[in-house]
């Protein structure tokens, strides 16, 4: 046993109200310089929908995430090593812009600098690339926002896979929920797998997958390596960007930007103790659908005195193992087993993972009939189908789906005879397999969410990791070339952009 | 002092010297300088068109050229006597290998330097040293296809092997080097020049990912045996952690799993 400790993340999609507020904030965070002004590190995405880049879950055609190969050894998809090495002249699998879009923005000062005229002025779109005007947008970070565009194209959906999907195209059965995508800081992250200069590394501390900017080479292999395509080509430096998961925050035990910002609470950050050891056989369970039970089988419970003496031998600082046995990731993705891995069939063993939402009775006219068992709505009746939320959250099983949307609207029905009715129906309960006081307990958490509640985020252990004398003096946080100021020029003599000397304001009279 | 000053002296005889100077310490200085800036500057994202053949042609050929280079200028005189290779039939070699992998990567550079000046996007994201570079190395390779005229004129390799002596004289710090190409054609001498240039420029430009290129194959491969890389910022290593853990409790290693 190998212990080590990730912040791992749950987002409950059963109260996402699509309002981007975390994408927002994280652009205006991360994303707003030239280069990446396509990249959304966080994005929202409506479902069913191709996303953002388009179409991106189609392994078929990006190569992305891992395969067992024929000798039942894990390779990424996109091929063993000397096969990554032979791309690195033109990345057969490398998106182009245009998969994500091509970023814009609008001629606001025309609409105040526009001369006297019998229109009204109006802004219209320029490329943030060329700077050329753009007679069409195309394409943009959220362009299927609400069931945006034909069904044709959004059910291009791969999560419709063996779904009888015509019928949702009609007005009547149709379905819709979101999906925010960061991100997913996996256990085996084929980005890293993927990078011939081994520039991209997980921390051992916390888990967070990061890429160092002074050796990434550009060689672009992370991008067509994720399946999530969360890795993004800053065309400006030359350079690989991703979700960094707010690292300085999370060190400071401050939730992440997209977290701490969620309007509707559905972010959920918390220690998950791991068997470092266990990653290589999880990742390449043979059957697709033992993905799930099998990362799983990687987390380590931090109420076993076992787990607790080995997280200690192996270093994981005392905080991190009480922070561990309140986490809120721990109880939703292994006690209570409603959250899932996203896509776990890439076999990266991601670790931000989803409740799935619950939705609306299917035939609201057959409501007086629907199918009940044991008074509780059958959830294969719902809107949304069980078999689309199953290809997205464990490789198609519908069983643990199941499950989870049962406890879901247990948690309803024992919360409404008990705030209406007053009584406890701990019958309820037991028919999805839990007791009374862990469904008040699931209820606190997920539908009360209280900010204690949501994060339980312990501060990293600077006193092991730095030696104070070192950083004195240092340039702290700076972005990209370290302490180099470059030239007078805007040009460095090395091609690099110069960079601005902080101007602190002064004061006025 | 300088009755006898002679121009090829100075872009033969010295100019390599100081080209080879800049070149590596230009590099280390912007490795240890400015590591942000060391990249391969790919423009893949933007524009897919004409990058996949256009740059796979160019670099295929391009390397092909590089080590055609090395092996055929820097391997000692004697040892192509020692193996009875005759100097003709080395030329041949050199022709009929460094023929097709200059057409090669001429076409491909073209391919590549018609992108960057008419793409829009790539035209207006290239820095003037992307546009500069390109050109020079498109250019070099036209000269150097055109060399070919001489060559195929005089195919018994004695030519040759005065560039295989210059170019081992150079590195073997004769400061006669120069003599032996003085009176070569003019084409050799302009393309001999060029080289020189562009690795004077090398460390100033995009180029400089050539050497994470020849890198890349021996980190990823030799130096990496898995996939996964994990660093620790904690001062100390986990078996050393372990250790004092053990000895804190005071009592040997728990028994735990066989790794």
């Amino acid at each position: 046993m190998r212990v080590r400790a990730q912040i791992g993340k749950v987002l409950n999609l059963d109260k996402c109200i699509g309002c981007h507020t975390c994408s927002v904030t994280c652009k205006n965070v991360w994303t707003t310089r030239e280069g990446v002004e396509y990249a959304w590190f966080n994005n929202v995405e409506t479902k069913p929908g191709t996303g953002y880049p388009t179409d991106w879950e189609n392994q078929k055609r990006w190569n992305g995430g891992w395969v067992r190969n024929a000798r039942g050894k894990l390779q990424p998809k996109q091929g063993a090593k000397w096969r990554i090495l032979a791309n690195i002249f033109a990345n057969p699998d490398l998106p182009e812009i245009d998969d994500y879009y091509e970023p814009f923005d609008f001629d606001h000062d025309h609409l105040k600098s526009a001369p006297d005229m019998d229109h009204f002025p109006t802004a219209r779109p320029r490329s943030k690339i060329t700077g050329e005007r753009m007679e069409k947008i195309e394409k943009g970070p959220n362009w299927e926002e609400i069931l945006g565009g034909e069904f044709s194209k959004r059910s291009q959906d791969y999560n419709f896979e063996n779904v009888q999907k015509e019928i949702y195209g009609e007005y009547e059965n149709t379905f819709m929920m979101y999906l925010p995508r960061l991100c997913e800081h996996c256990l085996n992250p084929t980005c890293s797998a993927s990078c011939p200069s081994g520039a991209i590394y997980k921390r051992e501390e916390d888990g967070i997958v990061l890429i160092d900017q002074e050796k990434c080479r550009g060689w672009r292999m992370c991008i067509s390596g994720c399946p999530y395509k969360k890795v993004y080509y800053n065309w400006e430096s030359g350079k690989s960007e991703k979700c960094t998961f707010c690292y300085p925050r999370i060190e400071s035990g401050q939730p992440t930007v997209c977290s701490e910002t969620c309007v509707g609470r559905i972010r959920y950050l918390g220690v998950i103790l791991y068997d470092a050891d266990k990653i290589e056989a999880a990742a390449n369970a043979e059957k697709e659908t033992d993905l799930y039970d099998a990362q799983m089988d990687v987390f380590l419970d931090p109420h076993d005195p076992e787990v607790i003496e080995a997280a200690r031998r192996d270093g994981v600082p005392e905080d991190w193992i009480e922070a561990a046995k309140v986490s809120p990731v721990w109880k939703m993705a292994m006690e209570w087993k409603v959250a899932f891995p996203l896509h776990p069939e890439y076999r990266t063993l991601p670790m931000v993972w989803y409740i799935p939402p619950l939705s609306p009775i299917q035939n609201a006219a057959e409501a007086g009939q629907v199918a009940m068992s044991d008074q509780m709505p059958d959830v294969r009746s719902l809107r949304i189908p069980v078999k689309y939320l199953a290809n997205m959250l464990t490789a198609g099983d519908e069983a643990p789906i199941v499950t989870a949307l049962e406890r879901m609207s247990a948690m309803r029905l024992y919360m409404r005879a008990l705030s209406v009715d007053g009584v406890r129906d701990e019958g309820i309960a037991a028919r999805v397999g839990m007791s009374g006081r862990v469904i008040e307990d699931m209820y606190k958490i997920m539908a009360i969410a209280d900010y204690e509640d949501r994060f339980a985020i312990p501060t990293a252990h600077r006193e092991q990791v730095e030696d104070g004398a070192d950083i004195r003096g240092g340039c702290g946080f700076t972005d990209g070339n370290g302490c180099s100021t470059g030239s007078q020029n805007t040009y460095s003599l090395f091609g690099g952009k110069k960079t601005k000397p902080l101007t602190l304001p002064t004061e006025t009279f | 002092m300088f009755a006898n000053f002679d121009i090829n002296f100075m872009l033969f005889g010295v100019m390599p010297y100081v080209a080879l100077t800049v070149f590596l310490l230009g590099s280390i200085a912007r490795y240890e300088r400015d590591p942000f800036t060391w990249k391969s500057s790919s423009s893949q994202l933007l524009r897919r068109k004409h990058l996949i053949w256009g740059s796979i042609l160019f670099h295929v050929g391009i390397i092909t050229l590089f080590f055609g280079h090395l092996i055929g200028l820097f391997t000692p005189v004697w040892v192509l006597d020692m193996l009875a290779i005759p100097y003709g039939l080395k030329q041949w070699m050199a022709v009929l290998i460094g023929g097709p992998a200059g057409v090669a990567a001429l076409i491909g550079s073209t391919m590549l330097l018609h992108r960057r000046l008419t793409d829009p996007r790539i035209r207006v994201t290239s820095t003037h040293a992307d546009i500069a570079i390109a050109g020079l190395i498109w250019l070099q390779l036209a000269i150097g296809l055109l060399t070919m005229t001489q060559t195929l004129q005089h195919m018994d390799g004695s030519e040759m092997v005065r560039f295989m002596m210059w170019s081992q004289s150079v590195v073997t710090w004769n400061i006669n080097a120069w003599v032996t190409v003085v009176d070569v054609h003019w084409l050799y001498k302009l393309h001999i020049f060029l080289g020189l240039v562009i690795t004077m420029l090398f460390p100033f430009t995009r180029l400089v990912h050539i050497w994470s290129g020849f890198a890349a194959p021996f980190r990823y491969l030799l130096t990496r045996s898995g996939f996964q890389i994990v660093r620790s910022r904690r001062s100390r290593p986990l078996e050393e952690r372990r250790r004092a853990f053990d000895k804190r409790q005071g009592h040997s290693a728990p028994e735990t799993p066989a790794e």
